[in-house]
């Protein structure tokens, strides 16, 4: 990360270019010139650029403000497009921080832009912090929103954090005037295998659209000295029902591990740990099975073009199967298997029976598992493992290793990728 | 003196969605019994497992709360600022339970 920046110097008036860029805002007597000459002399720090940070980072630069610090460590693929709407398609590729910081300057260049190419790490995220008046927390997984947070707790600093899932959205502001932080709302991370990230569960554009917005609505009114509605309370929105809630938090809690009276927390730790999962990944790779019970995507198509009497099972939900498939698969979502739905085992037993009529009937009948990552492919195998053989025969269930994605990159280029 | 109360328990889960939990539902008008002590939060949670959950409980619930990651709000309110499990429970409650977000 680049050394120290130089403080933005104090301005005591508007020039006349700025006067006419900015006098939509400026007649606002709520905002003036004094709110737009504090919005000029305020550092914002983006903790992620993608669905959240490019609306927040794109009206912050449009109203004025002075410096952007732009924090992400990935690069711009296809699938980010639909809500990152500061990277366009000749972006795929490059790296987020600076794809926003070019596409921003082009909206705005009299604001000064620091893109930082790498993840916000326990090492480097206390010196970073310090250096803005407030931090945006638009990142996408838990151990950076504990990062983010205790950062902001050590330096002082507002944080005004959205999150997003599917038709769901959640903005709060920590640690501003007295009240709590992160984790007096959540002192222990959630489970791993609870967490849902925007690959995985989907998110809809416009709804991370809306949440970085209002969290844009907010750093405004923090930095041009109206103040946050949000200390203190939170907003949930649901899109489905397209309604807002406000609720009332509990205030800090005095026992809080970083915020409270005698904190354990005084340095930054390693929140991959304390989470359990990875800040970086895009997705867990769950290692349920042991090798034997895997296998790969190529050997799959090879015992495929041997014509090898098998099932192959597809347990990926409904709206993943309408998407793409393959073909001679028979797909029972995992959901389904759980459930012990009796339709859809009765759909299995079939199955098996007419394929098993195609071998000797000696030897166990292989039943590969295949989902979109080799995830709930895992999952699914654990279970038909436990179904009983008097009623399905003897099979053998193996799980395909990187699931229909792994199939899409090293067997068929033509398989849709999602 | 008791009476059934009428309470409204919404819930905002996630992973593989409420669906998966609560059966798809996210709105439950529940009436709970008569009985003889008050209805609190840790006594609706057992309700709700019994009556509600269709399957891996742990996902919801740690021990006799929730786990960690769910909010609980009582009347749009923070639970904590309610007294949280020994929050009495009055007939026309709303009860949320929201899994917080991380995406992004
Ligand atoms: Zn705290």
């Amino acid at each position: 990360f680049p050394a120290e920046l130089p403080p933005l110097p104090a301005r005591s008036a508007l020039s006349a270019a700025e006067i006419l860029r900015y006098s939509r805002q400026l007649v606002l007597p709520e905002l003036g010139v004094r709110g737009q000459l504090r919005l000029a002399r305020s550092s914002v720090l983006v903790v992620g650029c993608g669905g959240l940070g490019c609306p927040l980072a794109q009206y912050l630069a449009a109203a004025g403000v002075g410096r952007l610090g732009l924090v992400d460590h990935d690069v711009v693929e296809t699938s980010n497009l639909q809500r990152q709407v500061l990277h366009g398609e000749a972006r795929r590729g490059r790296p987020k921080a600076r794809s926003a910081a070019a596409a921003l300057r082009r909206l705005n260049s009299a604001v000064q832009y620091v893109p930082y190419r790498g993840a916000l790490r326990p090492r480097s995220a206390l010196r970073l912090v310090r250096q803005y008046d407030i931090v945006a927390d638009c990142s996408d997984n838990v151990p950076t929103r504990y990062l983010v947070s205790d950062a902001c707790v050590l330096a002082g600093k507002p944080l005004v954090s959205g999150s997003a899932l599917r038709l769901e959205g959640q903005l709060a502001v920590y640690n501003y005037r007295g009240g709590p932080c992160y984790r007096c709302l959540f002192p222990e991370p959630p489970p791993p295998d609870t967490v849902t990230n925007c690959a995985d569960g989907g998110v809809l554009g416009v709804v991370t659209g809306i949440i970085g917005c209002m969290q844009a609505l907010e750093v405004l009114k923090i930095a041009s000295g109206m103040g946050s509605s949000f200390g203190g309370y939170m907003l949930m929105f649901d899109a489905l029902e397209g309604r807002f809630r406000n609720i009332k938090l509990r205030p800090r809690k005095a026992d809080c591990a970083v915020c409270g009276d005698n904190p354990s927390v005084t340095c930054l730790q390693d929140y991959e740990a304390f989470c359990g999962s990875s800040a970086t990944d895009k997705c867990r790779a769950l290692r349920l099975l042991p090798s034997g019970d895997r296998v790969s995507v190529q050997q799959y198509k090879e015992l495929l073009d041997a014509r090898v009497p098998h099932v192959l099972l597809d347990v990926r939900p409904q709206v993943e199967a309408e998407i793409c498939r393959l073909q001679h698969a028979l797909h029972i979502p995992l959901r389904s298997l759980e459930e012990k739905d009796e339709q859809a085992l009765q759909r299995l037993q079939k199955r098996i029976c007419e394929e098993k009529q195609r071998t000797d009937d000696q030897t166990p009948l292989p039943v590969y598992v295949v989902c979109k990552l080799g995830n709930d492919s895992q999952k699914a195998v654990k279970i038909l493992q436990e179904l009983p053989a008097e009623e399905f025969g003897s099979v053998l269930a193996k799980d395909i290793k990187g699931g229909l994605m792994a199939w899409a990159t090293k067997i068929d280029s033509t398989f849709p990728q999602y | 003196e008791s009476f059934p109360l009428s309470v409204l328990v919404h819930c905002f889960y996630f992973r593989g969605g409420a669906e998966l939990l609560f059966d798809g539902v996210k709105k439950h008008q529940v009436t709970l019994p008569c009985q003889p002590e008050p209805w609190d939060i840790r006594n609706l949670l057992k309700w709700i497992k019994q009556n509600l959950l269709k399957e891996r409980p742990e996902l919801f619930l740690q021990g006799e709360s929730v786990r960690p990651g769910i909010l609980v709000l009582i009347n749009e309110a923070d639970w904590e600022l309610m007294g949280e499990l020994d929050y009495k429970l009055q007939d026309q409650d709303n009860v949320l339970f929201i899994s917080t977000l991380h995406g992004g």
